[in-house]
């Protein structure tokens, strides 16, 4: 394997296609034997349904069940025995229409394509009792935040559900992404999640050269983890702010905030862009930095490890910030690992899961400790973050104290390969992104299935605001910290 | 309490003082095209241009459409273009954001005698996010932090679109969110006005041909303010605000 993180490549002529019950049966068997489910989704075909299942084994690499399903047939459901695959089915039979019998709620992911009035007119669940009432939240929410709409149905002040409804920025990303040469499509992936134009243009562009025999060589590699992981503090620094703004600690919303500011304006300097875009293109990494350069970046990095040190300090000794997050919105290991949660929200819950550890490409000479904790909470999330800032910034200073200076890089991406499947994944701050490219047998791309961690993080912070007190709900929003258009695509 | 302090003195002052003057360095702004001739029937830079921001003879660059990728520098055999870091380039009409060797910057914004009277000592602005990236929802909030404190000159974020005088749009208004913008204007005190903030918010951006996207609103109530950038630096706001509202 070659690139920094888990890539699998398959030509689809060799690959057997199974009928419905066949595909769901050999998922099934996969899951029971203890891989884990990274994407699932499916494309229309005539009559049938194409669809892709992608699990990993403990070993890491990537195993696809690819399946011809008929799609008034369909198949049954797997969301009852294996819950992680709730969404992905519900997403496959929007987007198909396959019947998928016996899942429990299908309703839309995003309302992709149907009238608004629908998104306004399909029923949210009730809670019906003496002392029961439900608050309504969004899409347009009190803050400069994207739109999503919260369903709260409470027993007094206490949430007993949380229903989740998405779809609000929907855009048409993946629709967008079938027109045009995939080869220049970097400046819209960039935006697919804009907090997150590292991580997505990464996967896009491990896909991308897969497809084209083109291998990252480690220069390549290494520029791109350097952006990865800026991005990773920045928006960690981002998070934290805002977690401390929530409560009322405003020395953490201001210093983490003004960090943020020398993160990513250290992110401008080298590409221009205080968000990473146009560093990642298909054959390259155009971020460039000269000796002078280098040492703004070196002192930057030092600076942050310092200041980093004495807010965090602050924070994690201050009663007032552990009274707020201690125990608030706590997830337990099981419940992550049965909705299949990935990213911060799962190592939170004590899920050993960042595709970093696999010590691959950038990761190779210098190493990323996973973190985890096993607690759950509000807490548990803010100190996963807090340490893996600490982590990027050290594996930051150790690349930059060998570096002289970072070249630009950019190679010649061929044409892509027909008839291929290849899926890449990349460990962005908020956990694994996922990008799958099918061409067709003309080497047209027929397929770009888009996947943000969020896809599958709301989920979890559904299940962890249940029996909370409902004004506790911004911190373990907050705490979760999820992207709308991500999600929404 | 000392920890505290010890935060205290790390952070020092992070305050920029010169919100208008500063140019933030590194940064991929206001693009400058050289006057020197293109290539007979060359039109490279057209071609790699994700949003159709480019026209030529003589060449120049529709900003409400620019993403600032910067594929056409490497592009134009001539290397005519390049990008600055200069981030003053709001304007108030769609026209003057078309930049060209002849018309370097766009059209500077003219300051409203009438929005100067009503909010040149307070503005109140309600943001709604209508299938942007987070990356312009991260810029604007950005302005009210403690490098931008935007606050400085009373112009804040309110929670409400009941609290607004301005609507700050963001994202090319997907289908989905059409009918809640309109709910949020409709819910706007007058007077009251928009300002587009943001390739997408601008022109649609890279979303301009998208299926799901429905930019209505902006033709019934066209933005007063227009903030180019993908996204727009918080800078690009500040002089196009400060401009209109006639702060010096």
């Amino acid at each position: 394997m070659s690139g920094s993180f888990p890539l699998g490549s398959w030509t689809l002529a060799e690959v057997p296609e199974l009928p419905g019950g066949a595909w769901s049966e050999r998922v099934a068997a996969l899951l029971g034997e203890g891989a884990r489910i990274v994407t699932a989704f499916g494309r229309r075909d005539g009559g049938d349904v194409v669809a892709s299942a992608i699990l990993q084994p403990a070993s890491g690499e990537l195993v696809l069940v690819r399946g011809r399903i008929d799609r008034a047939l369909g198949y049954h459901a797997l969301t009852p025995t294996h819950p992680a695959m709730h969404v992905f089915e519900r997403e496959m039979h929007e987007q198909t229409g396959v019947r998928i019998a016996g899942h429990p709620w299908l309703k839309p992911v995003r309302f992709e394509g149907s009238a608004p009035s629908a998104m306004a007119a399909y029923p949210f669940f009730t809670l019906q009792g003496k002392e029961v009432h439900e608050v309504q939240v969004g899409p347009v929410h009190a803050g400069v935040i994207e739109p999503g709409a919260f369903r709260f149905m409470c027993l007094g002040e206490k949430v007993h559900h949380l229903e989740i409804q998405l779809g609000y920025q929907h855009r048409g990303v993946e629709a967008l992404l079938l027109r045009g040469d995939p080869r220049a499509h970097a400046p819209l992936v960039e935006t697919i999640a804009g907090d997150t134009s590292i991580a997505h243009a990464w996967a896009d562009c491990a896909a991308i050269e897969s497809l084209a025999g083109l291998d990252a060589d480690a220069s390549t590699d290494r520029g791109r983890a350097v952006g990865l992981e800026l991005e990773r503090v920045a928006m960690h620094l981002a998070g934290l702010a805002g977690l401390a703004t929530d409560i009322g600690f405003l020395q953490g919303g201001s210093t983490y905030g003004r960090l943020r500011t020398t993160a990513i304006n250290t992110s401008m300097r080298l590409c221009g862009s205080r968000f990473g875009r146009g560093w990642l293109r298909p054959g390259g990494s155009r971020a460039m930095a000269d000796a002078a350069l280098v040492d703004v970046v070196r002192a930057n990095i030092a600076l942050l490890i310092r200041d980093l040190a004495v807010i965090n300090d602050r924070f994690v000794s201050s009663v007032t910030v552990r009274h707020r997050f201690v125990g608030a919105g706590r997830l337990t290991s099981e419940q992550a690992l049965d909705v299949g949660l990935v990213g911060v929200a799962a190592r939170a819950s004590g899920v050993n899961l960042d595709q970093r550890s696999l010590g691959l490409g950038a990761y190779r000479e210098h190493p990323v400790e996973t973190v985890t904790d096993p607690t759950g909470d509000c807490w548990a999330r803010a100190l996963v973050r807090i340490r893996e800032m600490d982590g990027s910034l050290a594996w930051l200073r150790r690349v930059f104290a060998d570096a002289t200076e970072l070249a630009s890089v950019q190679r010649p991406v061929g044409a892509l390969a027909a008839g291929s499947l290849v899926v890449s994944t990349c460990e962005g701050w908020r956990g694994e992104v996922v990008h799958a490219l099918e061409t067709g047998p003309d080497g047209v791309l027929v397929q770009h299935k888009v996947q943000d961690p969020s896809l599958r993080n709301w989920f979890g912070l559904a299940l962890a605001v249940r029996e909370n007190e409902i004004s506790d709900f911004p911190i373990c929003n907050k705490s979760f910290d999820l992207s709308y258009c991500g999600h929404d695509l | 309490m000392f920890k505290a302090l010890r935060v205290l003195r790390s952070q020092g002052n992070q305050f920029i003082d010169d919100l208008r003057g500063a140019v933030p360095a590194g940064f991929r702004g206001r693009p400058a095209i050289a006057a020197s001739p293109c290539a007979e029937g060359c039109d490279a830079c057209v071609s790699v241009c994700p949003t159709a921001a480019i026209a030529l003879e003589p060449v120049r660059i529709d900003l409400a459409r620019c993403v600032f990728c910067s594929e056409c520098v490497p592009a134009c055999p001539e290397k005519k273009i390049a990008f600055t870091p200069e981030p003053r380039m709001s304007a108030a009409l769609p026209d003057g954001l078309v930049v060209s060797a002849d018309r370097p910057a766009p059209t500077p914004v003219a300051t409203s005698g009438a929005l100067r009277a009503l909010f040149g000592r307070s503005l109140k602005l309600r943001q709604v996010s209508a299938g942007g990236c987070n990356g312009c929802e991260m810029e604007l909030n950005a302005l009210a932090n403690v490098n931008f404190d935007l606050q400085r000159y009373g112009i804040e974020w309110v929670a409400s679109p009941r609290h607004a005088d301005g609507l700050v749009l963001t994202g090319p208004i997907s289908r989905n969110m059409a009918e809640a913008v309109q709910l949020s204007w409709d819910a706007m005190p007058e007077p009251r006005f928009v300002v587009a903030f943001g390739a997408c918010a601008l022109s649609g951006g890279l979303y301009a041909g998208s299926a799901d996207v429905d930019r209505a609103f902006l033709e019934r109530f066209p933005a007063s303010l227009l903030v180019p950038g993908c996204p727009p630096h918080p800078l690009t706001f500040v002089s196009g605000i400060l401009d209109l509202l006639g702060i010096r």
